[in-house]
């Protein structure tokens, strides 16, 4: 092999300087490397698909993609999980274009291979001419991983990866759960989903969950309108209560609000007086005070980050997925939740509220996706300059499961890169 | 209802310099010049997908009076980065037609093809767009407008600019 096919990308400590906390620019920029990644990250560990109440019966299925490969993700007639490649086995055509919906199988509308809910190759059209050693059970769609936790759906290519939980860890665990109690006595429900492209490289997004220092800057024009208390809650880069911290392999929460990490211990306090309208309305269907105090809560959302490695994150009130594209461009998801079940008015204004921040129209989604071209135009200049993610290394403290740090801290950034360098360094 | 050639024709003319009037008013984002030209209790809706409970489904924006005021002083305060500057646009809008006509109000739907630049880069967005109009003394005025973006429930980028 001559000198010139050695992917410059080959000395990862320079990719990323730990010591220094330190990215290089090729880390946005290099196809090469991003090609490395999607095998040795997005084929190798749980990636998020979709949340079970997304498909929620038997037969239904969801579009969902697991990195570049297109993926379906179904229950079967028992209710099971099934993930696979959305690609015939004979010729590869996509045996489904519907994003969403509810079927007995999937056939491929080029020659009708017909596969069941689980992917087996159940009928092939005319099949004399493969031989009477044809073995159906060899042409199933090819298959992931699928596993749960807190309705989240995970899949992997890796048949060999560890448990979902274990990878999650039982501080990610315990926030999920925490995070759920938005559905304020319901199942939580994806209501609807913002989808907008970013010409960025995916690690840029993959940083921004857990990085509230940009929050004043970027989303002051978004904060201009709340009104006082509202405001007061976003404030947290003043106040100084919350932190950031690594909940390992690559996972980091950001404590913005830290009297809403558990909704339930707010069940004391007064009705914000920006929902005492909607209290009241509530309290016209007939729920309970005790209901009603819940409910209000889980409209508010709890007060907290959380990124995990390597597509998903929880922000406050929705899930925010990334789907790489290519090495300089991302698709982004942002899911609204609401309460399976719950009062309507409730979930109108879980509605409204996350139109007025996310998404191609929103007060903060516009101005999030500027600032991340900013950084992909800003790369194609200075090669030899590094990003730094190095805030508050000064004085982090150790926490439960790694460093934690002023809630501006890059803490996060640095436990997703310091996960990339891990999985980068495996043999692929 | 209108019953005429004639009075459709120049119920169609009124309309349309009309719709034109605010292409052009968009185009130039002379957004206080658009805010007088809505009802207060007017909606404003870029929904997403075929869905048409607009209040119980998410939507790109819903915005009653209150929240379009806050989403054009947002525009004119200058601290959005992505609206300052906003990308440029120029928009046409055609094939219009006169749905129904119920006393003062009307109902139409346009055609909108739009082009912004930012970056020197252009993206091109096409739109259904649905109007009911209020005729009033002081001209028409916006009940409604739903603009439905082709793919509105596919995948978008951010805008920084009014459909």
């Amino acid at each position: 092999m001559s000198l010139d096919t050695t992917p410059k990308f080959s000395d990862l400590d320079a990719l990323y300087d730990v010591e220094n906390a330190k990215v290089a620019t090729e880390m946005y920029e290099d196809p090469a490397l991003f090609a490395e990644e999607m095998d040795k990250i997005f084929k190798k560990t749980w990636v998020f698909v979709a949340h079970e109440s997304e498909f929620p019966d038997k037969g239904s299925f969801k579009l969902s993609h697991v990195g570049l490969d297109p993926v379906i993700v179904v229950r079967d007639r028992k209710g099971k999980i099934h993930c696979m490649v959305n690609r015939c086995r004979h010729r590869a055509a996509t045996v489904c274009e519907v994003k969403k919906g509810k079927t007995s199988s999937f056939q491929c509308p080029y020659h009708g291979w017909g596969y069941g809910l689980d992917g087996s190759l159940r009928a092939v059209p005319y099949p004399e001419q493969y031989g009477d050693d044809f073995d159906k059970s060899q042409h199933g769609m090819l298959k992931l991983r699928t596993e749960a936790f807190e309705g989240m759906v995970f899949a992997t290519f890796n048949h060999d990866a560890e448990p979902l939980v274990d990878f999650l860890g039982p501080e990610v665990c315990r926030y999920m759960t925490l995070f759920m109690k938005q559905g304020g006595g319901f199942p939580v429900k994806v209501i609807g989903e913002h989808q907008f492209s970013v010409p960025m490289n995916w690690k840029v997004q993959l940083e921004n969950t857990t990085d509230a220092y940009h929050f004043p800057i970027v989303h002051k024009s978004f904060m201009q309108t709340l009104d006082e208390k509202t405001e007061d809650l976003f404030a947290f880069m003043d106040k100084n209560e919350g932190w950031v911290e690594d909940l390992g392999n690559g996972h980091s929460i950001m404590m913005m609000m830290p009297t809403r990490e558990d909704l339930d211990e707010r069940m004391d306090d007064p009705i914000e007086p920006r929902f005492e309208w909607l209290a009241e309305e509530i309290r016209k269907e007939g729920y309970s005070e005790e209901q009603v105090k819940r409910i209000v809560l889980a409209v508010g959302g709890p007060g907290f980050n959380m990124n995990l490695f390597p597509n998903v994150s929880f922000s406050l009130s929705f899930f925010r997925v990334l789907t790489p594209v290519s090495v300089d461009k991302t698709d982004i998801r942002h899911m609204a939740l609401g309460m399976d079940g719950g009062p309507q008015i409730a979930n109108q204004t879980r509605l409204r509220l996350h139109e007025h921040f996310q998404g191609p129209m929103g007060f903060g989604s516009p101005d999030d996706a500027e600032v991340w071209e900013r950084v992909q135009r800003g790369t194609q200049g200075g090669a030899d300059l590094k990003i730094l993610v190095n805030r508050g290394m000064v004085d982090e403290e150790p926490g439960v499961m790694g460093p934690r740090g002023h809630v501006s801290a890059e803490t996060g950034m640095r436990a997703a890169y310091e996960m990339w360098k891990r999985m980068m360094e495996q043999e692929a | 209802m209108f019953d005429t050639s004639t009075s459709t024709t120049a119920l169609l003319a009124e309309v349309t310099e009309f719709v034109w009037k605010e292409a052009d008013i968009l185009d130039r984002k002379d957004y206080d010049a658009w805010l007088d030209m809505w009802l207060v209790e007017g909606i404003y809706i870029l929904p997403m997908g075929d869905g048409e409970d607009y209040e119980n489904q998410l939507n790109l924006c819903y915005d009653n009076d209150k929240m379009r005021r806050l989403r054009i002083d947002r525009f004119n305060r200058g601290f959005s980065i992505s609206s300052a500057p906003a990308a440029d646009t120029v928009r046409t809008v055609s094939r219009i037609v006169i749905d129904d006509v119920d006393g003062d109000q009307i109902k139409l739907r346009t055609a909108q093809h739009l082009i912004e630049d930012k970056f020197g880069r252009q993206r091109i967005w096409a739109a259904d767009v649905f109007f009911t109009l209020k005729k009033t003394d002081d001209g028409f005025k916006i009940d409604r407008k739903i603009a439905k973006l082709l793919n509105s429930g596919g995948m978008l980028n951010s805008f920084s600019y009014l459909f």
